[in-house]
């Protein structure tokens, strides 16, 4: 209820004209530590995703403290996964606790039902502490704007019209046209603005490539005579909110995601008519770190200063040195142990109380501190964090390796591997790309489906191992580890390999790792994707079906025959699938049901649900001999006799009961030739159940007499009953 | 300027039936007592543009047209009639006159616009960009009478009408999406991979193709004789070229040569692309990326500005519109020189006693006006008799004409030689040539003509 009070007082005073009111309420923020993904899974079993250093300082600090400089003066920390590692960290690095020097008040709000940033904007509405408009934002974002500007339009649409719920912080990013993807590894979103208002009337995020176009209602078109689609945006995923979205949320409990649900139900929910306004930021920067590509191209951001003063040698945290700035974009600590002969390329930042060896190389890297770093190592694009030991002659090349790993020496890790915390790799074993590697085994109740992104890291403490962690492990379904010497690897140390689970791919499957891991996209993936391109050039400009002219070409016409093939021997599957159900006991009304719903779905005649479930019964019946070795025509009796009620009700023109004999012709003569020596004497049972009547046979005979002589096999074959069916009939008209 | 003009002036039109006649083709039918064709040809001449076909739907039209065009504009401009089959298209009439041209670049304007957008201004651009197509879009007229006087009840949520959907790229130079005809009440789709390609697309509603292109003239020729079924310009073949903007082979669709083309293309499109993963390209890069590459067309599109008039004959309700704008909103357009009442009153035509022409009115040589009539926003053609007591509003009244007394007519067309009896009522009516309307009848929103005429 005081909940209620309060938004109504709040909503108000942003209607009314009162500027003095609305400069005094405090500007707050609701910042998210918990992204409610899986994405950087093994890490993230073991520490929350906020507290992973970035450029050796933890994500949350770089959030924090841009909100503190952006004149947020009050910041609601809502903590689901690792709740108590973020509080404590919070508390260590000033932000909470004892009254500091600081501006901005933080605030940790923990909850632990919460699967998803829904479920987290509805505790913050019962806790009733935000009273105005807020910044809603991830702890996982790296941003140095300005906030006033967007801030005061926000105020001024609010001002003009209440409905203005949200602005969304976008930023220029061309998507590749290969991979679509942006190069923080985000997938390409298309989304129409109107050029005037900058109001946000189509948003597509996660793009359906299988989609050729993008579909805009037209009753978008009829109230925004002009409007720009755009796929060249970058979602910043820093929204300025007004009090409305938390009762939204509250609302319309089934809101999830803050893209997926929020906004395209307010862009589709037209009674309501809430608005979202976008806010193109040009020269500052906003980046979301949601995956490992985006990880590494923020990383390589700081380093090169795009986001002051974001960056290494401002932004110092804890109890840490002071890092300086070399030439070339290099940062070392003041402490750091580096032999003479070892070379630190550009780009990199060596942490403190790291010791290099000879001969070593680093380049485009991050090295964390207290590393331990042997001779002739060579370290490329990697992320390397604290207390790891890397022995002499290892190889790291665009890896992620996560605090205390043992890497002994003569070790190659390829490209796009994760180390997650002390996991161990033997002597010269190689990991290969892409590669997982966890001292905690894959949660196995996990599968991919999209619906548990939000079901998950939430547990905070996950399932203690049901094996010794400390095992070599191998996982069957996935390529193991190699030794490059196997058997003198064995003689040596006993135990070879990688100590630790190594995780079969996630949520995206093997062949998509490459899209949003560390390492850059292969070569021939990009070769493979250029073809792919180049390929569908041809039908994607063609078959512009809103354009298509009246008259259609020839080549058309034979595409859209194909697609109609494709689709019948689709919809005979699904079909044969229902089946297959109703063998399991289905009742027969609700097949029937089914059937016609499929046959809507795919837009067939009446006609092709005949020949389909025939197909079906067929099958059935052959499936059923085989497995129980029974004679296959008793089986076809068995099953026509079972289901010639069914099949009635689609065999109610003559038409149909051809379709029944020439889908049979069909089987007997490519599908299933099992059926082919039984084709006369199943004919006559076919007329028996009067499944088929003598007219559909007499006429099916008729049609067959000018066909090839390939073609008559099955007239002839029966050809006794058709004169038999013949005679009768003439008897009867003698009659 | 090497540069082919193709007007096409259509030719008895049913849709501005009983308008056109036998007699007075489309082309030539009278826009403030002008032939509408003689808009387009001035506008051609002052563009320099004097290499001009004129083509004409039917042998008897293109006779009049002919003749009219050869007097009117002897020694200034060449022009050539050309008569084609009625009812082959727009596409079909291009086809029938494809081997007479010979310049590189081709300039088909439809001869029912009435515009103060420079075709020499749209050639230039469609030059400079090295365009296939390049299409003249312009700002969608409002149409309806506009003033509150004769305003019926279902002008009153006037909205533009949406004629076309065009998107355009951020330079506004490119045509990248073309809906017209009946798809444009639709949702509008548009390819993902246009999208992709230029990374921001413009998507309007309220620009109108105006039926004024430049072509490259072996696209153009390719195009007609590839795809023999295309009827229309505006409905066929510039949405074909607008689709097929972004494949690899222009003319010929067989996958052969389009996999040669494509593989060729691969190192220096995967360089670019692999380049676009890091770097934000430039908006020039698209030129290159999608539009240099394995010989694509190349569509632009010339936005006339919001101030330039510019509006198709295609319509009886576009006929009343023109004729009041271009003697009253757009007088600009016709040549006249106004009083200072705002109006044009030829001197020989003379007035009765207190007869008052009100502003934004034009009366033609040789006609007389009786006592006490009243006439306003309408245009009276050459020697019609009109008797007393008679009121004209917002009407068009043609040639010879003859109007008894105590007529009223508000918001319609008269066409030639029509007598109008005493007290004879019009009420947004369009008559035909040479009907008659009989003393004292009424009507109102009807079309009269002579039964019978043609068959």
């Amino acid at each position: 209820m005081s909940q209620k009070k309060s938004r109504g007082g709040g909503g108000g005073a942003a209607a009314g004209d009162d500027p003095e009111e609305l400069s005094r309420s405090p500007l707050q923020a609701v910042l998210l530590a918990d992204s409610f993904t899986l994405k950087f899974r093994p890490i993230t079993l073991e520490r929350p995703k906020v507290l992973l250093p970035l450029v050796n300082v933890p994500m949350i600090e770089y959030t924090l403290s841009w909100l503190e400089s952006a004149g947020v003066e009050e910041v609601f920390v809502f903590c689901c996964a690792h709740a108590l590692q973020v509080k404590e960290h919070l508390e260590k690095a000033g932000w909470t606790g004892k009254p500091t020097a600081r501006e901005m008040a933080v605030t940790a709000v923990e909850s632990h039902d919460a699967v998803s940033a829904g479920d987290a904007l509805r505790v913050m509405y019962g806790r009733g502490v935000i009273h105005g408009d807020f910044v809603l934002i991830s702890g996982d974002t790296i941003s140095n704007m300005d906030l006033k500007d967007a801030l005061q339009e926000h105020k001024d649409r609010r001002k003009k019209d209440p409905l203005a719920v949200m602005t969304m912080i976008i930023k220029y990013s061309k998507p590749s046209t290969l991979t679509h993807q942006t190069r923080l590894g985000n997938d390409e979103i298309v989304m129409a603005v109107d050029p005037e208002t900058k109001e946000l009337l189509y948003y597509e995020d996660r793009a359906d490539s299988s989609q050729l176009y993008v579909t805009i209602d037209k009753d978008i078109l009829a109230s925004n005579p002009t409007l720009q689609l755009r796929n060249n945006m970058e979602d910043c995923y820093i929204d300025i909110c007004s009090l409305e979205v938390l009762s939204l949320f509250t609302d319309n409990f089934d809101y999830q995601h803050l893209r997926r649900h929020f906004v395209k139900g307010l862009l589709v929910d037209d009674i309501m008519g809430y608005k979202i306004y976008t806010h193109e930021i040009r020269s500052s920067y906003a980046a979301r770190i949601d995956n490992f590509r985006s990880y590494d191209t923020v990383s390589k951001d700081i380093i090169q200063r795009w986001t002051y003063p974001m960056v290494p040698d401002v932004l110092s945290f804890g109890n840490c040195q002071e890092i300086k700035l070399h030439r070339q974009g290099i940062y070392k600590a003041s402490d750091v142990t580096l032999l003479h002969s070892a070379q630190i390329g550009a780009n990199s930042v060596v942490g403190n109380a790291t010791s290099i060896g000879e001969n070593c190389e680093i380049s485009n890297s991050v090295i964390g501190e207290g590393c331990n770093i042997g001779k002739n190592v060579l370290i490329h694009g990697s992320y390397i964090w604290d207390n790891a030991i890397i022995e002499d002659g290892c190889k790291v090349s665009n890896s992620l390796v996560c605090d205390g790993v043992h890497l002994r020496s003569g070790a190659i890790v390829e490209p796009g591997c994760i180390l997650s915390f002390k996991v161990e790799v033997g002597k010269n074993v190689v990991v290969p790309a892409y590669s997982k590697v966890a001292l905690l085994p894959q949660p196995s109740n996990e599968d991919s489906d999209e619906e548990l992104e939000y079901a998950d890291t939430n547990s905070g403490v996950t399932d203690s191992p049901r094996y010794p962690p400390f095992s070599s492990m191998r996982s069957a379904d996935h390529p193991t580890v190699l030794s490059e010497d196997d058997d003198l690897e064995a003689s040596e140390t006993g135990a070879c390999g990688v100590v630790g689970y190594i995780w079969a791919s996630a949520d995206t499957g093997i062949q998509e790792e490459w899209r949003q891991s560390i390492a850059p996209i292969p070569k021939d993936k990009l070769e493979e994707l250029q073809h792919a391109a180049s390929v569908d050039d041809d039908d994607g400009s063609e078959d512009d079906l809103n354009n298509r002219p009246a008259v259609l070409d020839r080549d058309d016409d034979s595409d859209v025959s194909a697609v109609e093939e494709d689709d019948y021997s689709k919809f005979e599957k699904e079909v044969e699938e229902t089946f297959q159900r109703a063998l399991d006991g289905i009742h027969q009304d609700n097949l029937i049901l089914e059937i016609n719903a499929l046959r809507l779905s795919y837009n067939l005649q009446h006609v092709d649900c005949a020949g389909a479930l025939f197909h079906s019964v067929m099958r059935g019946a052959l499936v059923t001999a085989q497995s129980t070795n029974g004679s296959l025509l008793k089986t076809t009796a068995d099953a026509l006799g079972k289901w010639k009620d069914l099949l009635h009700n689609y065999t109610k023109t003559v038409d149909e009961e051809m379709e029944i004999l020439l889908k049979f012709e069909e089987m007997c003569q490519e599908t299933t030739k099992e059926f082919s020596p039984f084709f006369s004497k199943i004919l006559p049972y076919l007329y028996d159940k009067e499944v088929v009547s003598e007219d559909a046979i007499l006429r099916w005979a008729e049609e067959k007499e000018n066909a090839d002589e390939s073609d008559k096999v099955f007239v002839k074959q029966s050809e006794a009953f058709i004169l038999w069916l013949k005679e009768a009939e003439e008897e009867d008209d003698e009659e | 300027m090497d540069f082919q003009v193709v007007v096409l002036a259509g030719g008895t039109s049913e849709k501005l039936s009983p308008l056109v006649s036998k007699d007075v083709p489309k082309a030539l039918l009278p826009v403030a007592n002008r032939p509408v064709l003689s808009y387009v040809l001035d506008l051609l001449e002052a563009s320099d543009l004097k290499d001009i076909i004129v083509v004409v739907e039917g042998q008897e039209a293109a006779r009049l047209v002919g003749a009219w065009a050869s007097s009117a504009y002897l020694d200034r401009l060449l022009v050539e009639v050309v008569a084609v089959p009625e009812d082959i298209g727009t596409a079909g009439a291009l086809r029938a006159i494809s081997r007479r041209l010979a310049a590189n670049d081709v300039l088909v304007i439809s001869g029912d616009l009435v515009t103060d957008v420079l075709p020499g201004a749209v050639a230039a651009t469609h030059r400079r960009n090295g365009a296939a197509v390049t299409a003249l879009l312009c700002s969608v007229p409002v149409s309806g009478p506009s003033d509150a006087a004769s305003s019926g009840g279902k002008d009153k949520a006037k909205k533009p009408a949406r004629l076309n959907i065009v998107g355009l790229d951020i330079t506004r130079q490119f045509l990248l999406h073309i809906v017209s005809g009946t798809d444009v009440e639709k949702d509008v789709r548009v390819n993902k991979k246009k999208v992709r390609a230029v990374g921001e697309m413009e998507i309007r509603s309220d620009l109108m193709d105006a039926h004024l292109y430049a072509f490259k003239r072996t696209t153009l020729q390719d195009i007609l004789e590839e795809k023999e079924a295309y009827r229309s310009i505006r409905l066929e073949v510039l949405p074909y070229l607008v689709r097929s903007q972004l494949r690899s082979s222009p003319s010929s669709g067989e996958g052969t040569t389009v996999d040669e083309i494509g593989n060729a293309a691969v190192p220096f499109n995967s360089h670019l692309q692999y380049l676009s993963q890091h770097r934000i390209l430039a908006p020039s890069a698209f030129k290159k990326d999608l539009l240099s590459t394995g010989g694509t067309y190349r569509c632009c599109v010339y936005i006339a500005s919001k101030s330039k008039y510019c509006h198709r004959l295609n319509s009886i309700q576009a006929y009343c519109d023109i004729n009041r704008d271009v003697v009253g909103d757009a007088s600009h357009l016709s040549s006249y020189s106004f009083s200072a009442q705002n109006n044009i009153i030829h001197p020989s035509s003379v007035l009765g006693s207190k007869t008052t022409i009100g502003p934004q009115c034009m009366l033609a040589e040789g006609s007389q006006l009786g006592d006490k009539c009243s006439v306003k926003r309408s245009v009276i053609g050459r020697h019609c008799r009109i008797g007393s007591n008679v009121k004209i509003v917002n009407s068009v009244v043609m040639n010879h004409v003859v109007i008894e007394d105590g007529c009223h007519i508000q918001g319609s067309v008269v066409c030639n030689n029509v007598q109008l009896q005493e007290r004879a009522i019009l009420k947004d009516c369009q008559v035909g040539a040479g009907y008659i309307v009989t003393a004292g009848s009424e009507h109102k929103a009807d079309s009269l003509s002579k039964k019978v005429e043609r068959f």
